[in-house]
């Protein structure tokens, strides 16, 4: 009897003999999670991801934890949801609801910005290829460059189902990419000072015509999803989610499914999406040398996004005689609307009578497309060279 | 086909590609606002 109790008991404190005995990399998750708790909750950065990824990745940590293991909660998440590639692709349709072209629409040459601000993205692949990335490793780094959570999710996930890439690796690049995306306002800023001259960032661009019809509106998210089927069909799936919310939203006729789209649907796969991402995160997996590489390589590719848009706008401000404001190029990143507003606000903190809002909006939803292309593009050209 | 190779295949083509369809999307914007401008609303006009 007492040999049964005694037993019974030691079964409950498994977890902290467990803990003790191979928990570090346990424990240094938790405080990682404990660590995005305070970052989403005391400082606002990104909560509605990095509440659910922070609480998956306490979820996997905690000693003995089986909701990775098969029939495991994140698991069957995961496997409902990423592994398919189905949550971000929904949260696409989410992304397309809450975006609005019309800025664009009204400068369509703005869009260039969208795609200078993908530099990134490229020279990252080198840069991670250089390092002794695989392809499919590499690929999936620099797509931290599209400054897109669901892209970077999509194509990693992709290759975590063929096995060419560790399944916690996909959990590192998304905490990444959203990590990195929330610091943009303390990233763009010391490189639109250090690439512009105070003239280039004074400039004074007119207000833009502003109007558009609602056909032009309506049409665009077809024609978009139409070209990207043509050029780059093993993207089409990124990005005709984000062309059917908009499509839902602009066309009118279907308010309960755009309001579904931007509300019950994108916060339930947040929800989910962010919960099984952070059940990637388990210590022994994500605690390696390539995740710190990951973090790094995220920054690189951030930071050429924005040198990428700016370049574009200092070219366009010779070639205009001095009439495009340079800073508007940094809005040309995934970073909706945060990137526009920091343009914004740049700009004024030189001519107070400045007013690029608009314009970088135009460049923002840019951005957008320009990130989908771009990764629309690679997905087709990796399927060209016979990788995928 | 080796990581350098596999590389720069990337960045000319893929920045070159998406810079190339981005363009062609400007281009497409451009002819559906022409094909469908702004029309003045009819109240505004009678005013």
């Amino acid at each position: 009897m007492s040999d049964a109790i005694l037993n019974a008991l030691g079964a409950l404190f498994e977890g902290v003999r467990f803990l003790l005995a191979h928990g570090g990399p346990n424990l240094i998750m938790i405080s990682v999670a404990c660590a995005m708790f305070w970052l989403a909750i005391a400082k606002g950065v990104e909560p509605l991801l990095l509440l659910p990824i922070a609480f998956g990745c306490l979820l996997v940590n905690l000693p003995l934890s089986e909701v990775m293991a098969a029939g495991g909660v994140l698991k069957t998440l995961y496997d409902f949801g990423i592994g398919n590639e189905l949550f971000p692709l929904l949260i696409f349709v989410g992304i397309g609801s809450m975006t609005d072209f019309t800025p664009l629409l009204a400068n369509p040459r703005l869009l260039l910005f969208g795609a200078a601000g993908q530099l990134g993205i490229f020279i990252t692949l080198l840069l991670a290829l250089a390092l002794g990335f695989s392809k499919e490793e590499a690929v999936s780094v620099a797509a931290i460059g599209a400054c897109d959570g669901p892209t970077v999710i999509y194509v990693s996930n992709m290759f975590a189902e063929m096995n060419r890439i560790p399944t916690a690796m996909v959990g590192a690049l998304a905490v990444a990419a959203y990590s990195y995306m929330a610091l943009v306002p303390v990233i763009q800023p010391p490189i639109m000072r250090l690439l512009t001259t105070r003239k280039e960032r004074e400039v004074k661009m007119p207000s833009p015509k502003g109007k558009v019809s609602k056909a032009a509106l309506i049409a665009f998210p077809v024609v978009v999803t139409v070209i990207t089927g043509i050029v780059a069909p093993k993207g089409l799936p990124l990005m005709g989610m984000i062309m059917l919310g908009n499509f839902l939203k602009v066309s009118g006729v279907a308010p309960r499914l755009a309001s579904a789209a931007e509300n019950e649907i994108a916060n339930i796969a947040t929800l989910f999406l962010g919960l099984a991402i952070g059940g990637t995160m388990a210590g022994p997996q994500f605690l390696t040398r390539e995740t710190l590489m990951v973090f790094g390589l995220g920054l690189v590719a951030i930071t050429i996004d924005t040198v990428g848009g700016i370049l574009l706008g200092k070219v366009w401000y010779l070639l205009s005689g001095g009439k495009m404001n340079p800073l508007v190029g940094a809005a040309g990143i995934s970073a909706y609307p945060m990137a526009a507003r920091l343009v914004q606000n740049e700009g004024q903190r030189w001519n107070k009578h400045n007013y690029l809002l608009m314009h970088a909006m135009a460049a923002n939803t840019g951005g957008q497309i320009g990130s989908v292309m771009a990764a629309a593009i690679m997905l087709s050209l990796l399927k060209g060279l016979g990788i995928i | 086909m080796n990581n350098y190779v596999f590389g720069l295949t990337m960045l000319v083509v893929g920045m070159g590609g998406t810079l190339a369809t981005l363009f062609l999307v400007t281009l497409v914007i451009g002819a559906l606002t022409r094909l469908f401008p702004v029309r003045p609303v009819e109240g505004a006009e009678k005013q």
